[in-house]
């Protein structure tokens, strides 16, 4: 399944005005703090209005600007998990994935949604953390719980904000061959926001766009980027591997 | 180790330069409780200005707490949500009430609802007269009193994090699923210290009700100006109500300080350390 985001908004201090596109592999996004990453994200999942562009998931359109199409977040089969991972702080675990439940199953009773809920959070390991608060988990049970939840309604494609950031560096190592391994079975778009080389690579994702103020500096293969930077931070982040 | 008991700034100097503030403030309130015996309170409440004063206080702060809620909850959201010029300038707009003075209110009200005010003719012609009235209590304490809410609201709602709000549109929430299943529970603490602070000042709303609602023992006399009535026949009844409402106050003002913090403190719960490392299948 193809995709593409074509878009122009205000993001702060500068214009975003960037084009992604990818397949049903990851695609990474780098760039450094405050280039625009995490507004693309949210403009894609439809949480920020752009000023204009195309913005296509395989034959799903979500924003046409031309075509005055602009879709709700909840009518973009989009999944997202933003930095910090987004968990719902006043709901138990069991809560916060039965609330993704609700898209993905309309009309069951609460009861068989707290069921279903239950039995993914067995699947992943996560069973004995159902009736805990999300401030009492460690951040790769966080992550974990924010991935399951996201997937839950079978989203087209996945937004990941830096998934592994806030995790210290055993818990990463972890997380990021879980990571990958997920989204390998998955095998439907996502695109992932790191800042880190050695997600680029354990995710095994064919493009990296990298980011500046707003605008694409540099995209192609992670070999392509790294043989021939074409900017100061993208020799700096593949030189860090 | 002095530190260890009130940090670097809990010295003796800082007490003793806090103290001046802290008398100002008790000792008022200490000479109040200490002016009247059990008998003078008992004879304060069996006083005929009494009960009505109190039920009326009750009805119309009831009252005006609702229409804040209802009415304000949407204005606070959005002035949360906006960012906009017409955001800022209706948040300076909302805050006026605070700095205006209530009797200056009062009169504003008239100005609007009198018989020659703004809309005093065309409510007249419908058969509603609003001046004088019972509903023209709740009018002016809703006016004085509904920022503090709204400020409290707001502040509240600008902390839910707009991804959690994105995150729930995601999972198949409507915008108003996300506004009561997400934004409300988070933001639920600041709205009930808001409402409470809101209440407080309505209960003791004074200048505004005497000049828009009158002063009608049963209809428009609320407990504030109960006290102004009996100050001028007898003191003590007078202080005897005075102490009623402050204890009504008082027992206001603990819900207002703990319930708040009780209702974040489930969110906030520190992490379980040490930490459990992610175990992947």
């Amino acid at each position: 399944m193809r995709w593409h985001a074509r878009i122009r908004a205000r993001a702060g201090s500068f214009d975003l005005d960037a084009a992604v596109a990818g397949d049903g592999a990851p695609v990474v996004l780098i760039g450094p703090n405050g280039s625009g990453k995490t507004t693309l994200l949210r403009v894609v999942s439809g949480g920020h209005p752009p000023l204009a562009g195309h913005i296509c998931v395989g034959n799903h359109v979500l924003y046409d600007s031309d075509g005055g199409v602009c879709l709700a977040p909840e009518e973009r089969r989009i999944g997202y998990v933003p930095q910090g991972y987004g968990l719902f702080p006043h709901l138990s675990v069991l809560e916060n994935v039965a609330f993704g439940l609700a898209a993905a199953r309309a009309g069951r009773s609460r009861v068989q949604r707290r069921t279903a809920a239950a039995a993914l959070l067995q699947e992943i390991d996560c069973g004995h953390l159902a009736e805990r608060l999300p401030a009492t988990l460690s951040g790769g049970e966080k992550q974990r719980v924010a991935l399951v939840r996201a997937l839950l309604s079978e989203p087209d494609l996945l937004l990941l904000d830096e998934p592994l950031a806030a995790l210290d560096a055993a818990t990463r190592r972890d997380m990021r061959g879980y990571l990958a391994r997920h989204l390998a079975a998955r095998g439907k778009p996502a695109l992932v926001v790191t800042h880190d080389v050695r997600d680029v690579h354990a995710l095994e994702a064919p493009a990296v766009y990298a980011m500046e103020e707003g605008v694409v500096v540099q995209s192609g293969s992670p070999a392509d980027l790294a043989a021939h930077p074409a900017s100061e931070f993208v020799r700096e982040f593949f030189r860090s591997a | 180790m002095r530190e260890s008991h009130g940090g670097l700034w809990g010295g003796r100097g800082t007490l003793l330069a806090a103290i001046p503030m802290l008398a100002i403030v008790t000792v008022p309130l200490i000479a109040l409780a200490s002016a009247s015996s059990p008998s003078d309170i008992v004879a304060g409440a069996r006083h005929p200005l009494f009960a009505p004063a109190l039920w009326l206080s009750a009805r119309t702060t009831v009252a005006s707490l609702a229409v804040i809620v209802l009415a304000g909850t949407p204005l606070a959201w959005w002035l949360a949500r906006s960012s906009g010029r017409g955001a800022r300038a209706a948040a300076l707009l909302v805050d006026l009430p605070v700095v205006i003075p209530p009797a200056v209110m009062g009169i504003a009200l008239l100005q609007t609802f009198g018989p020659h005010g703004l809309l005093g003719p065309a409510l007249a012609s419908l058969g509603i007269r609003l001046p004088f009235t019972t509903a023209a209590v709740v009018a002016a304490q809703v006016v004085v009193s509904a920022p503090f809410y709204i400020q409290g609201a707001a502040a509240a709602f600008r902390r839910v994090d707009e991804d959690l709000l994105i995150v729930a549109r995601t999972l198949g929430q409507s915008p108003a699923g996300a506004f009561f299943r997400v934004a409300v529970p988070l933001a639920l603490p600041g709205m009930v210290a808001g409402a409470a602070l809101s209440w407080a000042r309505a209960l003791g709303e004074f200048g505004a009700t005497l000049f828009f609602a009158g002063n009608f023992t049963g209809s428009t006399q609320t407990m504030p100006l109960a006290i102004y009535t009996a100050l001028e026949s007898d003191t003590r009844v007078a202080v005897a109500l005075a102490l009623v409402l402050a204890a009504a106050s008082v027992l206001l003002l603990v819900p207002l300080r703990t319930l708040p913090s009780l209702l974040s403190r489930r969110l906030h719960r520190p992490p379980r350390s040490p930490q459990v490392p992610a175990q992947p299948k």
